[in-house]
């Protein structure tokens, strides 16, 4: 019934294009070999019958999980009978099976199998990495309590050591402290790394890691002294078995404590760990993900919401004509383009902290730590701007879809829930934009002494040159010229220089008056959000103007030059008031920028198809009715609905039940 | 037993709760009746939603047909009727999970579009539920913009019928509520043609399901358009016309008329159509946008008083998350917006109450003010309850996305009302239509409504604030956004005439203000809010006590705008950089004064357990042992899955070594 030819009105956007989509493709995916390697694996999953399902939409959540678990089964057979052994290719592939969604197995692959390789000992590895490799244990990660979330020394499990029997007695001491959350734990683990505060010869020693088995090998059902089970229907993430685990008097042997770094001895004897700089970089690698999944949730979003603008006519703009592409009206060029350039602006974010993780990574090998703790700070702030501007940007795009968006068929509201909650994982964003507050903070003082600062901070050695000076620091004249981008990173520079001095100055101002050093920092935390929240957002648009020179092509360098000049000025046009209280613009130039901002949207207006269709989603991937390659909307609608579970008898059993002998009664 | 963090909330409060209800219910008679309503509806078993986050769009669209006919029989037993003062209380116990919504919108659009012969006729039909109706305005390729629908209805006058077609697949019916499963007829607009000329879009009335076994009609085809967001208790449906005969007499006929020779007559004034528009909107503010925010603040404050994490002080007991300052600014903005738009939302109701008593003394006057700010209302009320259910859904962490915590389906439910009723960005723009021509009007001397008197007042000028204590005056802040809303309407209108003038066509420099148009209605109705808000506390002089509160809220909720918004206030220098940094601190000063008082504030809004329906927000605070024994009950906990057989069991028997 889907009619093979394209949509003229998407066709005619294609043909307009300044320029090849491929091009920017290639450079999203760091060259036109990843690109063909990337296809050539989507391939491998789409082609496949074994990954076929039905719509997803129509399944219930019992069912949603079965096919997940079915998949991911396949899924890693197949990955090792191709070979596939490279992470990214991994990603790529895991993506492709699962259409971007979570999967009962994300947490055995990629926590506890990369926790037992960073954290086991030889002999560890030995007894459980194998078998867990071939499937036989599968694992889930148990850190997140109900009680207890990114503050993680809140958390209450406890494993007491008991010399005489030479186990840990592991124990769920109160309701706040049961295990909740963690993927795969529901129904599909039957071992689990469990964090727990360590007792041994009467002290707490602080968390630690203990593999914990929850099931009965063979029959899968929970071990005496485990109360295991699935915590109920959420917010999306359908297919995956989030759980509970509460433990009860459950001993385990000494020798299944995660002992490559803590040790405690026969006898209760504990060893110190040695260092724990590297945990550091796991936390970088993640949050890197999730700023890169910031950018793919947002680029899908985009995709759907202006191809359907494209296709979709409503309403006039000039009497007597045909109904204008809604894509034609102010209003949705202003809602959708920033977020587009948005997306880009992510992409080469999550692609600079991936780069430069790699790079440290190689330098820690050797020892050198010393750009690790910026880093660190920088993609906690990272995570939460951009995770939160997604979220915020993938809600848009639906609401820019009209009523049809609210439906599941346009696929917007899956990619909501299954982003959503980044906001909140691997560290809470206020959280994390508090410790990016405390990296500057830190700074800060630092240049205050006199010291130097180096890295994405230096700006703020600007500071003490201008102290000698009696004026404001803002005071500082910059001459913003509003079409070169590297003068609007001097701009953004400024204004995050302000606030971060502001939110300094401020928290010195609370230490003065009280006792507290928590209660100064927790009377100052509205401004030290905002401080790192300018300080990320220079830092993105520092990196997107950055990339512009990298680009060869010039006609790519053109389009995004325009979507980069958009983001910045949208930025600013957001946060006038910033910019204005801090006297880097003024009225006038404010005024210059939101018309600006208008007139790119019409410059870019012609090639949004284009930057869209370079993001390269195929169609399963997208998941969406509204934003089909093809762009043929209004008939795949229907026949997408005709599917729905309502529709399975033409006479709902409601009537036979309920309708019909209350009309009788009547 | 009551969580003993939540009881020292309660025992701090600074005002009397139960006072504060009964204000908030525009009386303790109302208070007493919503509660008597309330019981009745959450003691019957039938309406219990204790199972509705474990059910499939099937099940809850079953469990809402039989919680409507099973509704029917217990208003009939407690003597409640359609349009009683109880009908209000009665659809915030059922926080509107129930079938046929659309069927009363049914009988009301024939009620104000039909004849006194058609009411006779269909109206007591539909009352004894013989008939089951639903209202099919919306089709697949269009929403709001009336105008341009494509269904058709071409009289014939050899049968004298008219025949009733979709035309194309963009002209189907979509989205009609009570329309996929239950309906057995429905108010159909089309475009009207007699003799080849078309006459625009009128209703007509359809029958689309047998009477007997409920079978569709001969030419229709309907269903289920599929699943949703939220809605799964609501069969939104889709329908297909071809060739579908009705009688003439199914055009309902108050305004205007095809007769039996094809004449087309038309009387009355067609303004009454926008009468319905704005009604809808002013009720989908206070039922379907204000309620749930108040539910979601209630579940969001209670939990960040019940939930601990981290410490304050060192050697403490880990701190209450509403102490902190970042909770504190993420929440009680929200709430001091909860009952700001309570406030306006009695505010419209009012002027429309007024508005109808003209109405039945044929005076339109007060027409197109009432219709302006009913639409900008509805969109930024929306929009901002929207955000603001948002917010408290990710303030409460991991919970929050647990659908047990109640806030993901009142998310996903509110923000429905950002595209149904109107689309938020039309409606802001038919707001800014109606500021531009009173703007235009006022500067050369005219009558302008009350509301926007004020735009012929624009004048520069500078904030008068010495110190950050002088912007919780209200007269400060209200001429500061007073302001603010008149230099955003008058720069927009000279833009818009300076782009006339230099000779781009008209409807394109609408265009290219739109963005501004858009930023200037919303700036006219945060004006209004705060204005009404600084009334409505100065009035209440007879209770001290909550006086005092509802003034703190009221200087949060203005300074928060200001603080939000910074850029617009210091603009033009209104505001200057330094009066901005004054606003910064009295408004994060306030939030720890109503910190004291934000159980309490949510308390007053006196929602039942069921009714917020949440692990997290329950009135005893018993959040973690109601979360773990709801989440036991969870389907996936008591069936097998057949997973573990088909798929697990062979996965872990080691398939995969023989790779």
């Amino acid at each position: 019934a889907t009619m093979t030819t394209m949509n003229p009105d998407l066709r005619r956007e294609r043909a307009a294009a300044t320029f090849q989509p491929e091009l920017l493709t290639h450079i999203l995916d760091g060259g036109a070999e990843r690109t063909r390697r990337r296809k050539e694996i989507e391939a491998l999953v789409l082609n496949d019958p074994d990954f076929q399902h039905e719509d997803l939409n129509f399944l219930s959540r019992s069912q949603r999980y079965e096919q997940a678990i079915r998949k991911s089964s396949l899924m890693v057979m197949k990955l090792r009978e191709y070979g596939i052994a490279d992470p990214e290719e991994i990603y790529w592939f895991k993506s492709f099976v699962h259409r971007g969604r979570p999967e009962p197995l994300d947490l055995h692959l990629g926590m506890f199998l990369p926790t037992l390789l960073t954290q086991a000992t030889p002999e560890q590895q030995d007894r459980f990495f194998m078998p867990a490799w071939n499937l036989e244990i599968i694992g889930t990660y148990a850190q997140t309590e109900m009680g207890h979330g990114t503050h993680l020394r809140g958390l209450e499990t406890t494993a007491t050591y008991d010399p005489a029997t030479q186990e840990f007695i592991l124990n769920s001491p109160t309701v706040t402290s049961i295990k909740w959350w963690p993927g795969g734990l529901g129904k599909t683990s039957n071992h689990a790394i469990v964090l727990a505060q360590l007792y041994t010869q009467g002290q707490c020693k602080g968390l630690h890691a203990f593999i914990v088995p929850i099931r009965q090998l063979g029959t899968h059902e929970p071990l005496p002294g485990i109360t295991v089970g699935d915590i109920g229907p959420k917010f999306g993430y359908d297919e995956m078995d989030n759980g509970y685990l509460k433990m009860d008097n459950f001993r385990i042997p000494r020798e299944n404590m995660l002992m490559k770094h803590a040790q405690v001895e026969p006898d209760g004897t504990y060893v110190k760990p040695v260092s724990d700089k590297l945990t550091y970089g796991t936390m970088v690698f993640i949050r890197s993900l999730i700023v890169g999944d910031s950018a793919r949730s947002l680029s899908r979003a985009c995709t759907i919401a202006i191809r359907y603008s494209a296709v979709r006519h409503q309403s006039e703009l000039k009497p007597g004509e045909p109904e204008p592409q809604i894509l034609d009206y102010q209003t949705q060029q202003y809602k959708l383009f920033p977020l587009l350039a948005t997306a880009y602006a992510f992409h080469f974010v999550g692609a600079y902290i991936k780069d430069t993780y790699h790079r440290i990574s190689g330098d820690i090998n050797e020892g050198d730590l010393s750009e690790l703790p910026e880093l660190h700070a920088l993609t906690a702030g990272l995570k939460a701007f951009t995770s939160w501007t997604a979220n915020a940007g993938i809600e848009e795009c639906r609401m820019a879809c009209g009523g049809h968006g609210y439906s599941r068929c346009s696929g917007i509201p899956d990619i909501y829930v299954t982003f959503t909650p980044s906001c909140t994982y691997e560290g809470e964003n206020t959280v994390m934009m508090l410790q990016t507050a405390r990296f500057l903070v830190k700074s800060y003082t630092q240049v205050s002494s006199g010291q130097q600062v180096t890295g994405m901070v230096s700006y703020l050695n600007d500071l003490s040159r201008q102290r000698i000076q009696p004026q404001h620091v803002a005071a500082r004249p910059v001459t913003v010229r509003i079409n070169d981008p590297l003068s609007l990173v001097e701009a953004y520079k400024a204004r995050a220089a302000r606030l971060v001095e502001a939110a300094a100055k401020n928290l010195q101002a609370e230490l003065n008056h009280r006792k507290s050093k928590e209660d100064a920092w927790n009377r100052t935390s509205v401004d030290l959000v905002r401080a790192s929240e300018a300080h990320c957002h220079y830092v993105i648009v520092k990196l997107f103007t950055a990339k512009l020179s990298e680009i060869s092509n010039a006609a790519v360098r053109a389009v995004l030059t325009e979507l980069c000049l958009l983001y910045a000025l949208y930025g600013i046009s957001k946060n006038t008031g910033d910019f204005l209280q801090a006297g880097i613009l003024s009225d006038a130039q404010v005024t210059q920028v939101s018309q600006r901002v208008k007139e790119l949207l019409a410059v870019i207006r012609p090639n949004a198809v284009a930057l869209v269709d370079s993001f390269d989603f195929h169609d399963a991937h997208l998941g969406s009715v509204l934003g089909r390659y093809d762009g043929n909307v209004y008939e795949n609608l229907f026949e997408w609905a005709k599917k729905s579970p309502l529709n399975k008898t033409e006479v709902h059993e409601s009537f036979h039940k309920h309708l019909k002998p209350m009309q009788s009664k009547l | 037993s009551m969580n003993p963090d939540l009881a020292s909330e309660r025992q701090t409060a600074s005002f009397s709760v139960e006072k504060l209800t009964a204000w908030l219910d525009g009386g303790a008679e109302y208070t007493r009746m919503r509660r008597a309503v309330v019981e009745a509806i959450e003691g019957d078993p039938v309406f219990s939603r204790e199972d509705q986050y474990f059910q499939s769009q099937n099940e809850r669209y079953e469990a809402a047909v039989k919680k409507a006919v099973h509704l029917h029989k217990k208003m009939h037993e407690m003597g409640w009727t359609e349009n009683g003062p109880e009908s209000k209380y009665i659809h915030r116990a059922l926080a509107g999970d129930v079938a046929f919504f659309l069927h009363r919108i049914f009988m009301r659009s024939i009620s104000m579009l039909g004849s006194d012969k058609q009411i006779a006729k269909w109206i007591p039909l539909a009352t004894q539920y013989k008939i089951i109706g639903s209202y099919a305005q919306t089709e697949l390729g269009h929403g709001t913009y009336l105008q341009g629908l494509e269904t058709t209805a071409v009289f014939d006058i050899a049968t004298q019928e008219f025949i009733l077609n979709t035309p194309k697949i963009s002209a189907m019916k979509w989205w009609p509520g009570d329309m996929g499963r239950s309906a057995t007829h429905t108010v159909v607009f089309a475009q009207l043609y007699v003799h080849g000329k078309c006459y625009g879009i009128h209703p007509f009335i359809v029958q689309i399901r047998s009477l007997q076994d409920h079978s569709l009609c001969p030419g229709i085809t309907a269903g289920d358009i599929g699943p949703k967001m939220s809605f799964e208790h609501s069969d939104n449906g889709f329908l297909m016309l071809q060739n579908v005969h009705i009688p003439r007499e199914n055009m309902l006929n108050k305004f205007c008329e095809v007769q039996p020779d094809g004449t087309y007559v038309r009387w009355g004034s067609q303004k009454i159509n926008y009468f319905t528009m704005t009604s809808v909107r002013i009720s989908v503010i206070s039922d379907e946008v204000i309620s749930p925010v108040m539910k979601a603040c209630t579940i969001a404050i209670r939990y960040s008083v019940v939930r601990r994490q981290s410490k304050l002080k060192p050697g403490e007991e880990e701190a209450k998350i509403l102490d902190y300052q970042t909770q504190q600014e993420k929440l009680l903005p929200q709430l001091a917006a909860a009952y700001a738009f309570h406030f306006i939302s009695n505010y419209l109701q009012g002027l429309f109450d007024r508005a109808y008593r003209e109405i039945q003394r044929k005076n339109f006057n007060m027409l197109p003010e009432l219709h302006a700010l009913s639409s900008g209302f509805k969109a930024i009320i929306s929009q901002c309850c929207t955000s603001a259910v948002e917010i408290c859904l990710r303030a409460c962490g991991g919970h929050g996305y647990s659908l047990l915590s109640g806030l993901p389906s009142l998310y996903t439910k509110i923000l429905a009302s950002c595209i149904y009723e109107g689309e938020n960005t039309i409606l802001l723009l038919q707001t800014s239509r109606f500021l531009i021509k009173c703007f235009m009007a006022a500067s050369t001397g005219q009558p302008v409504p009350p509301s926007v008197t004020y735009l012929a007042a624009v004048k520069p000028g500078k904030c008068p604030a010495k110190n950050k204590l002088d912007f919780l005056r209200p007269d400060i802040y209200t001429e500061a956004y007073q302001h603010m809303a008149a230099r955003l309407v008058s720069s927009t209108a000279a833009k818009l005439q300076d782009l006339i003038q230099s000779g781009v066509k008209k409807y394109n420099a609408w265009n290219q203000c739109t963005v501004q148009l858009a930023q200037a209605a919303k700036a006219h109705c945060h004006y209004l809010t705060v204005k009404n808000f600084v009334e409505t506390v100065e009035k209440m002089e007879t209770q001290a006590a909550i006086q005092k509160i509802m003034k703190h809220l009221c200087d949060l909720f203005a300074l928060h705008g200001i603080f939000s918004n910074a850029g617009l206030f210091l603009h033009d220098g209104y505001i200057s950089g330094v009066q901005m940094d004054m606003v910064t601190a009295s408004y994060l000063d306030l939030l720890p004064v109503i910190r004291k008082d934000a159980v309490p504030l949510v308390d007053a809004f006196d929602f039942t357990d069921k009714s917020l329906n949440s692990a997290l927000g329950s009135y005893d605070g018993q959040v973690y042992q109601r979360l773990y024994e709801w989440a036991q009950k969870s389907p996936t906990n008591k069936q097998m899955s057949p997973a573990y057989e088909r798929y697990l069991k062979p996965l872990l028997h080691n398939k995969l070594s023989k790779l």
